[in-house]
């Protein structure tokens, strides 16, 4: 009968409607000539449609409010009695007497609303005796629709406080009595549907069961509007009951959804306080019942309430909220063996979304939480769930979120422990969720053991964890995740020079064990970061006096050459380079001849033995004269030395051009534009010589090699250095000089084998219209320059 | 028609009458051609007293050898139709034999008579009592009139009135326990009891509750019972689980029940069952049969 499809239920619901229809035409009848026995025997007729059993719920609903919608007139008839005159303890009785069930009950209810209404007997007397009377229909369906017409009809006649149907003693008693046991009839019933039929169409039950759960819940949200209902009352009564046939019914769905319609319904306070009650009954709850949401939610609505007002706080407190809610989610767990990973997790999420909307001082808690999550966790082998892995970031990212500073998230001793469980790949992600909200928060670690804490934290990211699979990492993700600690490394940072080099040392005892891959990400910070501190002391060397002093420039700087060494395992050779120079700079600044002479020479020794590639080398080169350049802390031999390499390296560089210019650019050396710099004119000419004796030859290289002599700029490039040194006043530096070097521009452009070139062309016009600007600007220069014949 | 009425009809009009028949209660019974008049109610030990006037159609005179008053208790088996048993009999004689010319009217009076049978009109048996007036004639027929009244006889209560209470079932299917509040009812009571479930293994569809009445007459090779089911009430519509328990309250006044009759001058009973009818979903009954006794109650 079931498999016939929507199509003949249809019918059937249109041949109920239709049914009603027509008896409700009879019964109006009767109604309008005020003929009780034909109304009712056509009321009974009409309601005897109800009693199919080829109807789905929704369907039956339907054919449920037709009904329902002429009983309502059938009981304006009723309540007035001088329209049949009968009264209304006879009318109890005569439509009792109907020989079917289904219709006498609902006949019955009709009349009992009207029963009491009338005041004729106690309300409370009626109601008892309705909801006897109703266990007369054990079908479920029709009970449950049947209950749920009691239920309303009901609604607004209950004996409550206030009410006109209030009785003498004991009242709200009878009321809530009356409810809790429609509901459990009603419960029962909805409970047994399940069993109903083959056990092949469990999942289509199942669905046809939500479709009538509001019915069996509408009973909780009476008992929670009944006035009467006070904490004492919903402690001693309403909620043992409730709960009593919550766990008795042992059926999953009823149970999920009643305990979440327990929560909804009834004040936050009353869950408060009766916290042990409704959390005791958790643990008896069939193990495939979906606690974890009926607690997070009921933990969300604490929650909730708790940020509601700060007066509620003291309650929490008082009732030991956190408590009750940490043994009864523990309780859960241990009682439900089969619960996955993945619930028990959220359970801890919730608990801890809690704790920190509740007590967001208690951070004992917050690390009770983690560690009990973390118990849990090592019980279970490993996370494969996805879902549990999601949730494990979530419980690790709400402390974060909460108190928007990675420092109180240190605090936790669990926190790195629960961490730990994760797989590498979500750990990872977790240390960006950290790296990010301490960037964002522009947080400041600022003390070793928190860096320590911390790092042991990122580990993920730090180094290559064990078993990681090395293949499958994504090159822009690890680009992205090392450059994140990078910027991490600049976060961490104290004002104490003491506290900060141990901040720089367990900074480095991390990074260095990062393996080649990260080093070139990890050591620039680190080293800038030293430097910085470096660049720090140095200001206020002065005032620092005594041996006991830790942290000094020199330690600091013997730490950096071990920092920068450790580059050579990646290798990388010239970002080791730039760092040696960047240091150099600052131990100039320091006044630490040695140690910047020390560093120069590793950059030297580096350029030898490293860097082959000959543009590396320019750059390299170019990097180290300009470096070299702004020392002032060499001695002259020192200086001469590291200038000699430097010039040596600039004139055996392999293209003749970037000889050219290297060698142009160690004429700088001999020169520096400063007060008491060095100014030796002699030798910055010699280098410019040198460097025009290359660009000839670059030139005859090109005319032999190609049949055409290469552009002119290397000899417009070295007029503009003379230029500069002539401006700068080195007398070695002549206007005749110059002179004849335009010549020789102008002479090579014209020549034959010349190739045009426009850059050139207007760099030289550039350059000449400099001279030009200088010469009419007048002054000391103007005249200077009024010596240069064009 | 005037003058065949006049040719056919007897010579004269009897009526009787009973002296306290204004007030006397009246009820409806059914006569043997379907019809229900109202008749007078009586009750055992009850002065059964009135008048008969006898009126001779348009100055007619009647000859007669007497006039007599019976009255008359009789069962009726309708295997024996037209045959009555009179189990009382009494008889006032209300004139010697003379003529009458003109109405004449006779007070009569049987005083406390004992009628210790309710008149009863079931399936196959009727007893009924009856005033029949008699003038006796030398030529051609007597002159006879009936006059039909209905005896009821009431109880006071039943000092021991004992609940019906009952453990049934089928082994390892079904077990039940029923209680009803009384073993006898009166005839306005109302039936409360319940079913208590204590083991359900099949499904059951819905269940009833039957009162049935058996009316056995005869005697012996002859005896027919006759049984009738006057009610068929539903008590639970649906399968229980074990523990349920099903109220049970059944109006009786709505159905047509008369008191328990037994053993009335040997010749039939009437007894009342109530039927616990379980049904599966096969439609295969499952019911247990328990006597009640119906009586009727002293109206207070």
């Amino acid at each position: 009968m079931m498999l016939n499809g929507a199509e003949d239920e249809e019918k059937w619901l249109a041949e109920g409607i239709a049914g009603i229809q027509h008896n409700a035409f009879y019964m109006h009848q009767a109604l309008d000539s005020n003929n009780l026995r034909e109304a009712l025997k056509y009321s009974a007729l009409m309601l005897s449609e109800l009693r199919t059993s080829k109807l789905s719920p929704h369907k039956y609903y339907e054919l449920y409010m037709r009904a329902f919608d002429e009983l309502r007139k059938l009981e304006m008839f009723f309540k007035d009695e001088s329209k049949h005159g009968v009264s209304v303890v006879d009318l109890y009785e005569l439509v009792q007497h109907a020989g079917n069930i289904l219709p006498r009950l609902y006949l019955l209810c009709t009349v009992g609303s009207v029963y009491i209404k009338s005041k004729e007997a106690p309300a409370k007397e009626v109601l008892k005796d309705l909801v006897e009377m109703c266990r007369g229909v054990q079908h479920p369906i029709r009970g449950l629709f049947l209950r749920s017409y009691l239920a309303q009809i009901s609604r607004d006649k209950l004996p409550d406080i206030g009410s006109e149907f209030e009785g003498d003693a004991e009242t709200v008693m009878d009321a809530v009595e009356f409810v809790l046991q429609n509901f459990t009839e009603m419960n029962k019933l909805w409970v047994r549907l399940q069993h109903q039929g083959p056990g092949t169409v469990r999942e289509k039950r199942e669905k046809e069961r939500n479709e009538l759960r509001d019915l069996v819940g509408k009973n909780l949200h009476v008992l929670s509007q009944i006035e009467g209902v006070d904490l004492g009352m919903y402690k001693e009564t309403v909620l043992p009951r409730i709960l009593e046939q919550v766990v008795n019914c042992k059926d999953d769905l009823a149970q999920y959804y009643l305990m979440d319609c327990i929560i909804q319904v009834f004040p936050d306070e009353y869950h408060l306080q009766t916290l042990e009650t409704l959390l005791g009954a958790c643990p008896q709850l069939q193990p495939t019942v979906d606690i974890k949401t009926v607690l997070s939610r009921l933990m969300d609505r604490l929650s909730n309430y708790a940020a509601s007002s700060p007066d509620v706080l003291p309650e929490f407190l008082q009732v030991e909220a956190f408590a009750k809610l940490s043994k009864a989610i523990g309780k859960v767990i241990e009682a439900q063996i089969d619960m996955p990973a993945v619930g028990a997790i959220t359970l801890y999420v919730s608990l801890l979304t809690f704790t920190l909307r509740v007590h967001p001082d208690r951070l004992d808690y917050v690390d009770q939480v983690l560690g009990a999550c973390d118990k849990k966790l090592s019980t279970i082998p490993k996370l494969g769930d996805s879902r549990a892995t999601k949730q494990v970031v979530a419980l690790l990212s709400a402390p974060l979120e909460k108190y928007n500073d990675i420092v109180t998230a240190l605090r936790l001793s669990n926190y790195p422990r629960v961490m730990d469980h994760l797989d590498n790949g979500t750990n990872k992600v977790m240390a960006m969720v950290i790296i990010q909200s301490i960037m964002k928060n522009n947080s400041c670690i600022s003390t070793a053991d928190k860096v320590e804490v911390l790092f042991e934290l990122l580990k993920g990211l730090i180094k290559d964890m064990d078993g990681a699979d090395v293949y499958e990492l994504d090159e822009e993700d690890f680009k992205e995740e090392q450059n994140s600690v990078a910027r991490l490394i600049h976060m961490l940072y104290n004002d104490e020079p003491e506290e900060m080099l141990k901040i720089i040392c367990t900074v480095r005892k991390h990074t260095m064990a990062g393996g080649p891959k990260r080093l070139p990400y990890t050591v620039p910070s680190l080293a800038f970061s030293a430097l910085r501190l470096v660049r720090r002391l140095q200001g206020q060397e002065g005032d620092i006096i005594g041996e006991e002093v830790p942290a000094t420039p020199k330690k600091i700087f013997q730490l950096l050459t071990q920092i920068i060494e450790s580059l050579s395992i990646v290798p990388a050779p010239e970002l080791a380079l730039r760092l040696y120079l960047q240091c150099a700079e600052a131990a100039n600044d320091c006044d630490l001849e040695h140690v910047a002479y020390e560093f120069f020479t590793q950059a030297f020794v580096l350029y030898e033995e490293e860097i082959a590639d000959s543009k590396s080398q320019v750059t390299a080169i170019h990097l180290i004269i300009g470096t070299l350049q702004r020392m002032s802390v060499f001695g002259v031999e020192n200086r001469d030395t590291l200038t000699h390499k430097a010039t040596g390296y600039s004139a055996r560089l392999l293209k003749k051009p970037d000889q050219c210019r290297a060698v142009y650019a160690c004429s700088h050396l001999f020169w520096v534009d400063d007060q008491d710099g060095l100014k030796d004119g002699e030798r910055v000419l010699l280098c410019l010589k040198r460097a025009l004796r290359i660009a000839n030859a670059a030139q005859q290289m090109a005319n032999v090699a190609r049949g055409s002599s290469g552009p002119v700029t290397l000899f417009v490039e070295i007029l503009n250095k003379y230029l500069y040194f002539f401006e700068k006043g080195n007398p070695q530096i002549t206007s005749a000089a110059i002179q004849d070097l335009i010549e020789l521009i102008k002479t090579e452009m014209q020549s034959d084998s010349a190739t045009p070139d426009t850059a050139s062309d207007a760099f030289l016009a550039s350059t000449l219209r400099y001279i030009q600007f200088q010469k009419q600007k007048g002054g000391v220069m103007g005249e200077k320059f009024e010596s240069i014949k064009l | 028609m005037n003058f065949l009425i006049g040719a056919f009809k007897p010579a004269c009009n009897i009526s009787i009458t009973f002296s306290d028949g204004k007030t006397r209660k009246q009820v409806p019974m059914k006569k043997e051609n379907g019809q229900t008049v109202m008749v007078p109610l009586f009750q055992s030990q009850e002065n059964i007293a009135g008048k008969i006037s006898i009126e001779p159609f348009q100055g007619k005179k009647i000859e007669h050898n007497g006039v007599k008053v019976e009255l008359l208790g009789q069962i009726e088996m309708f295997f024996d139709r037209g045959n009555f048993y009179d189990f009382t009999s009494l008889v006032r004689e209300l004139d010697v034999p003379g003529e009458i010319y003109e109405r004449k009217t006779y007070p009569f009076e049987f005083s406390t008579v004992e009628m210790p049978y309710e008149s009863y009109n079931g399936v196959n048996v009727r007893l009924r009592y009856v005033l029949k007036v008699t003038i006796s004639r030398n030529y051609g027929a007597n002159i006879m009139e009936y006059q039909d009244f209905v005896v009821r006889n009431y109880s006071p209560p039943p000092s021991i009135n004992n609940s019906i209470k009952m453990e049934v079932g089928i082994e390892d299917c079904l077990h039940i326990e029923f209680e009803y509040n009384k073993s006898k009812y009166h005839l306005k009571d109302v039936i409360i009891g319940k079913i208590y479930f204590l083991l359900v293994r099949i499904k059951i569809k819905n269940m009833d509750l039957e009162i049935r009445r058996r009316e056995s007459t005869g005697s012996g090779a002859n005896t027919h019972v006759e049984t009738e089911t006057l009610a068929k009430f539903e008590l639970m519509d649906g399968a229980p689980v074990r523990g349920e328990s099903i109220p049970i309250r059944l109006f009786l006044s709505p159905y047509e029940l008369t008191p328990t009759h037994r053993n009335i001058n040997n010749k039939f009973s009437v007894k009342y069952y109530l039927n616990l009818v379980l049904v599966d979903e096969e439609d295969r009954r499952y019911f247990k049969q328990q006597e009640i006794t119906i009586y009727r109650l002293q109206e207070s």
